[in-house]
């Protein structure tokens, strides 16, 4: 009896961890760094070197704080100033450091029936998609992009709701395919449209606006509030993100479209 | 139709070439359904036999809730073990959300009533002459269970099966609990979904064929050891 039981739970052993138990690390981030390969790119090195398995959750911004706040996950690489700092001031989070930028860009239809095309200001842009009742499809997911979105809606004074208004709560790829499948207009960060611009027929409209800058920061959870969370390794990570090396990695990460994103670890935008 | 067909092609690939990320994907979900399985066999057959064989009040009851535990939706387990591993909740400290263990638990929490409540209908198919056929025989309790055991085994090679089956297709636990982490947790049907949102057919689609197969590969076998032993 004894001996079978042993059976099983060598069985059950190999079944959930087949390999030898490596160190890890579980880092939450946007689906904007994941999907786009971007972190396939640069994490590589820093698992090799340190001999450590990074587990990637991609997740909407506000979500990742959420999991770090648990202390169900040791860092977190997002997007959204706001919800950063308020994530660092209650104590959960600790030394943020900027790591890269890019911007958002509003894309839609070709035909362009909100005439927003060529607007510098995003305000005005945003006020003709609402003015026409043009289709725009929202993350609706208290994600990063969600969270400028709702800002320059905020900013323009209009509440959008109505038929034209679709909030999906999905990623950002998945967003940019159904916008495309239902011709409207989206918020969309530079990297994401640029790894799937010629998988959709939707076109770049408006860029250029400074409301539409995108920087992306990392941030330890802190020690204090969960005691298992993997800190010193978790700062590692943030050294290596933030190191000359990985940020020319950062800068070379380039699909057809042009350059992803853009290192700032040494001249942090804000 | 050109989509289609590239997606086809391009999934045949994907089998054929034996892509990494691919074995790796399928690795995931043979690996926690088989454990989810095998836990759920070892608890599962022997409370429904008992479930069966014993009379006790409230009998009538349990058998009703297992029945309807049945079909628990996967995302309220996945919701329930999630606020229990979270950091916040009772089990936080174990740090197991966003893991293969977390994915077991929840899919042997799936599998449970289903070996449990068809173990407890192929005992009771039974004839019902056994019992005193192998009480006036002089059989022990170990005795008899064996041969009821013996006796059922169609029906519980059935329970099993059905079991495996339920967890190897799901995706809201292995979703909700497991995270989708590529190259960790990923699975086959968290994997199509992602996929199929990024709008990359033919990943999917190579899956999908994937999970379709060992579907039925499984019912053949069950097949095979039904006609061998009649």
């Amino acid at each position: 009896m004894r001996t079978r039981l042993t059976m099983v739970v060598i069985v059950l052993a190999l079944l959930v961890n087949p390999g030898l138990a490596k160190q890890f690390l579980k880092l939450a981030t946007t689906t904007s760094t994941y999907e786009t390969g971007l972190l396939d790119h640069i994490l590589p090195p820093f698992e090799k070197k340190h001999n450590v398995r990074v587990y990637v959750i991609s997740v909407g911004t506000g979500k990742a704080i959420k999991l770090a706040e648990n202390g169900d996950v040791d860092v977190i690489l997002v997007h959204a100033k706001r919800m950063e700092d308020k994530f660092v001031a209650e104590g959960f989070g600790v030394n943020r450091r900027e790591v890269m930028y890019n911007d958002f860009l509003i894309i839609g239809p070709r035909a362009d029936p909100a005439g927003i095309c060529g607007l510098k200001d995003v305000q005005e842009a945003m006020k003709r998609i609402f003015n026409t009742k043009q289709r725009f499809i929202s993350r609706g997911d208290d994600s990063g992009t969600h969270e400028i979105e709702k800002h320059l809606w905020v900013k323009a004074k209009l509440r959008p709701e109505g038929e034209w208004y679709l909030e999906v709560g999905q990623g950002m790829t998945a967003v940019l395919i159904i916008a495309d499948e239902k011709n409207g207009y989206v918020l969309i960060d530079r990297a994401t449209y640029l790894v799937n611009c010629n998988k959709v027929r939707l076109v770049k409209l408006v860029e250029g606006d400074k409301d539409l800058l995108n920087p992306y920061g990392i941030i330890a959870a802190s020690p204090y509030k969960h005691s298992h969370v993997k800190y010193e390794l978790a700062m590692t990570l943030i050294g290596w993100l933030t190191s000359p090396e990985c940020q020319k990695l950062i800068a070379a990460y380039r699909k057809e479209g042009g350059q992803l994103f853009y290192p700032s670890a040494d001249k942090p935008m804000r | 139709m050109e989509y289609v067909l590239d997606g086809i092609k391009e999934a045949l690939r994907i089998i054929a070439t034996f892509d990494r990320e691919f074995l790796q994907i399928v690795s995931v979900s043979l690996r926690t359904a088989g454990a989810s399985t095998l836990l759920a066999t070892l608890t599962g057959v022997p409370f429904g036999v008992l479930v069966a064989l014993k009379t006790f009040p409230g009998r009538r009851a349990l058998i009703m809730v297992l029945n309807t535990l049945m079909s628990l939706p996967t995302v309220v387990i996945g919701l329930l073990v999630y606020s229990f591993l979270s950091g916040h909740g009772p089990l936080g400290r174990l740090g197991l959300l966003y893991s293969v263990t977390a994915m077991v638990v929840g899919q042997f929490i799936l599998a449970f009533p289903i070996v449990a409540g068809l173990t407890v209908s192929a005992v009771q198919g039974l004839d019902g002459r056994i019992h005193p056929t192998l009480a006036s025989l002089g059989a022990d309790s170990h005795q008899s269970l064996r041969m009821f055991l013996n006796e059922a085994r169609f029906g519980l090679c059935g329970a099993i099966v059905a079991g495996f089956g339920r967890v190897f297709s799901e995706i809201g636990v292995s979703m909700m609990l497991g995270g989708n982490i590529k190259g960790y947790t990923r699975n086959i049907t968290t994997a199509m979904a992602l996929e199929t949102s990024k709008g990359e057919f033919a990943m999917g689609l190579a899956l999908g064929i994937i999970l379709l197969a060992v579907a039925l590969a499984i019912n053949v076998l069950f097949g095979l050891l039904q006609r061998k032993a009649k």
